[in-house]
């Protein structure tokens, strides 16, 4: 077909355009409502009697009511930390004193029967199998509570009635509502979070959600809120409070980084990215009674596992490079130890320690490996050698009390601890994640933003109650 | 097509067997795909089950959650079901495909470019009515459609009867009601789409009336002519007629470059084009 003909055929569908005016748009819809409401009419039968009550109805209204809505919100999170924070207490601890008090010394033992050299022991044994065993006894347990309950509630459809409350401050703050929905995937998986962020058109509102994504603690992070809850703000109060007021403190982590959310977007919407927000409309599903048993197995596969598997190849190099680090000695001194007391001055400052940072660094490419990194730097750089040996000191009560120890030999005290969890909300994304908002946004401007915003924020504000916390001499 | 239809019927009771339905087996071929005798694609309103239809004919686990929005590009998965290698691609859920959104046009496209032996759509019992506005879009594209009836188990916890029958007749095209969660009717689809891909199965889809318009009628037919002279074969002219009055800039850039003239050869074994092929992104 010739080019002549093809512009013959536009020419004269524009032309019937203007003869068929303006309102074709409305006819061709209301044709197309009338068909589908005469068929699905026919098709349907309702029951005679009107329903004596709505189920759906009731709970919508309820949770998604102006006065209980973000309260019942609040109390579902605060219910599933509670769960997981004292469901995995005792299985943290078998796990702990297995991998660790068990197999660890029957390891350096096997080591000895076959002549290894110190180093070979002291890289498999000390560096790669406990980082390994670390990420494990540390995580899984959390993690195998947490996910199948966070999926159970996405299940019964509970989801969109966060997005549906949350509409209302996105809108204020000149964000997209969607961008709800981008958020709490970003609860599982900023880089997933990032990729969903594709549901919202308008690019401007989209590049928003890529950026403040971040500010939704993910899979990574929430087993480093869990443990320094528990063992500083749990460790605090009262042994009956303890799992209650730890659950408080991760789910106002969680609630800051939402707030955090809403301030930036704000922020970005009226400075680096001006607009107004399109509405949109969200449907919101029926509640579905979840199934058990298929949601806790492929919780248990598709998300624990694969993230433990993620920290744990992560964590075997890690571990050989934190304990090669900490034994080349270059004048005098490990590597680690001179990186350690070279960010030992800027990390007082911001009320956390030379450890934290360069575990922080270490676990770019993925956040998992935070806690155990900075366990096995405090070990080795604090000179507790007698953890290798397994001499039963360090693990003999359970795992928390264990890295309490660990802990307060590093120096730590409760500012160290709130201002990890502040910092472990605001810092860079992990290096997934990154690559991600590179990919959807094709930017190096925008992802630095992405990367650069959260750092920034992060130092700031620690620094800040650092500062406070010294002027009124607490610390 | 590597796949020929049988025309005779078998002539004895062991040849029956073999070609019973019954005895027909689905192979979940997760990704494993490299060639295939089908291409199915799965459209449908956000939040019907189409993730779940596409997982219990895959055995993939692409994760599935109850809120709209979930699948936000295509995933493909296949599967083997009697003889016949099928390639199944879900499609983002769409109220409509007037291609005002990034996912209306991704799920457009491949339903009218992509030119898939079959197109499922999933729909929502409970929530007929404004399902059936996505249903009615995709009949006027194909004919080769199969509408799954899913969550038929809500439906009945809502006390609402529907008549797959009823809906059958109307629509023009097979219904197959389901329960894909409980991998109710996950047999009876397949075997539909196997007669729908075979073409033992030819349907009349119902295209929306206009009759209340009468600029309107002359103009469709006026364009539908034209359009008929330009490209024989064409398997959706009154709706490229219709997308034409509407002003719709990307059918008119198809007509342009000539990608809807290659829609009226006979496409089936074209490949599909590289800007459909978005890439997959995991759950």
């Amino acid at each position: 077909m010739s080019a002549d003909t093809t512009a013959k055929l536009l020419d004269s569908a524009s032309a019937l355009r203007q003869e068929v005016g303006e309102n074709f748009h409305d006819a061709l819809a209301e044709a197309l409502y009338t068909d589908a409401a005469q068929i699905a009419d026919r098709a349907v039968t309702r029951p005679d009697q009107r329903r004596r009550f709505d189920l759906d109805r009731t709970i919508d209204h309820l949770v998604t009511s102006r006065m209980f809505g973000f309260p019942i919100m609040i109390a579902l999170l605060t219910l599933v930390f509670w769960l997981t924070i004292q469901g995995a207490n005792v299985p943290s601890a078998l796990l702990a004193s297995l991998l660790l008090d068990t197999v660890h010394p029957a390891l350096l033992d096997l080591g000895d029967m076959l002549h290894f050299p110190w180093w070979l022991s002291g890289v498999l044994f000390d560096g790669a199998y406990l980082a390994a065993a670390w990420v494990v006894s540390v995580m899984l347990p959390p993690m195998a509570i947490f996910f199948p309950l966070f999926t159970l509630l996405e299940d019964f459809g509970y989801l969109p009635r966060v997005a549906f409350n949350l509409d209302r401050l996105f809108s204020k703050a000149g964000a997209h509502g969607k961008q709800a929905l981008s958020m709490t995937m970003g609860f599982g998986c900023n880089a997933a979070g990032v990729v969903a962020t594709r549901v919202i058109d308008s690019p401007r509102e989209r590049l928003i959600a890529i950026i403040t994504n971040n500010f939704a603690i993910c899979n990574g992070r929430w087993p480093t809120l869990i443990m320094v809850s528990t063992i500083f703000i749990g460790g605090a109060v009262p042994a009956a409070l303890a799992g209650f007021v730890s659950a408080l403190a991760v789910v106002g982590i969680a609630v800051l980084g939402v707030l955090i959310t809403f301030a930036s977007s704000w922020f970005l919407s009226r400075t680096m990215l001006k607009g107004e927000a399109s509405v949109f409309s969200l449907e919101l599903p029926p509640y579905r009674p979840p199934r058990i048993w298929q949601t806790i197995y492929t919780s248990m596969i598709d998300r624990t596992l694969i993230v433990l598997w993620r920290a744990v190849t992560m964590a075997v190099p890690a571990g050989i490079v934190i304990w090669t680090s900490s034994n080349v000695i270059i004048g005098g001194e490990s590597i680690a130890e001179q990186m350690v007391t070279f960010l030992d001055g800027f990390g007082w400052l911001i009320g956390l320690n030379g450890v934290i940072l360069v575990a922080y660094i270490v676990a770019i490419p993925a956040n998992e490996i935070v806690i155990p990194t900075v366990l096995m730097l405090t070990v080795l750089t604090a000179g507790l050698s007698d953890v290798g040996e397994g001499a039963g000191v360090m693990f003999e009560l359970d795992s928390n009390n264990a890295i309490r120890e660990i802990l307060h030999v590093g120096g730590w005290t409760t500012l160290t601890a709130i201002n990890l969890l502040l910092f472990s909300l605001l810092h860079n994304p992990c290096s997934t994640t990154i690559l991600t908002i590179y990919n959807e946004t094709k930017s190096l401007k925008w992802t630095a933003v992405a990367t650069l915003m959260p750092v920034v924020m992060g130092i700031g504000i620690t620094l800040i109650t650092a500062t406070i916390a010294r002027t009124f001499g607490w610390v | 097509m590597t796949v020929t239809i049988p025309t005779t019927k078998p002539l004895n009771a062991h040849a029956a067997c073999e070609t019973c339905p019954m005895n027909r087996h689905l192979e979940r071929l997760g990704v494993k795909m490299d060639n295939w005798d089908y291409v199915i694609a799965l459209a449908g309103n956000p939040n019907t089950g189409k993730s779940t239809v596409f997982n219990a004919l895959t055995g993939l686990r692409q994760h599935t959650g109850n809120w709209p929005g979930k699948t936000v590009a295509r995933a493909e998965g296949g599967f083997q079901y009697g003889d016949e290698r099928y390639k199944l691609v879900d499609l983002p859920g769409t109220y409509s495909l007037l291609a005002a959104s990034v996912d209306e046009e991704i799920a457009r496209d491949f339903i009218l470019f992509g030119q898939p032996d079959v197109t499922v759509i999933v729909v929502d019992a409970t929530r007929l009515e404004r399902n059936l506005n996505l249903v009615l879009q995709v009949l006027e594209i194909t004919d080769k459609a199969v509408v799954a009836l899913n969550l038929m188990d809500e439906a009945e916890r809502h006390g609402l009867q529907v008549d797959p029958r009823r809906l059958a007749r109307d629509l023009g095209v097979p219904i197959v009601p389901m329960v894909a969660r409980r991998n109710e009717g996950v047999k009876e689809l397949l075997q539909v789409v196997h007669d729908v891909a075979v073409g033992e199965i030819q349907s009349r889809p119902h295209r929306i009336r206009t009759t209340h318009h009468q600029a309107l009628d002359r103009a469709v037919d006026q364009l539908v002519t034209q359009i008929e002279a330009e490209f024989p074969g064409l398997p959706n002219v009154r709706w490229v007629a219709l997308r034409l009055l509407d002003d719709d800039a990307q059918i008119e850039q198809a007509i342009r470059d000539g990608s809807l003239g290659d829609l009226s050869r006979d496409g089936s074994d074209t490949a599909i084009p590289d800007n459909l092929l978005i890439a997959e992104v995991s759950a």
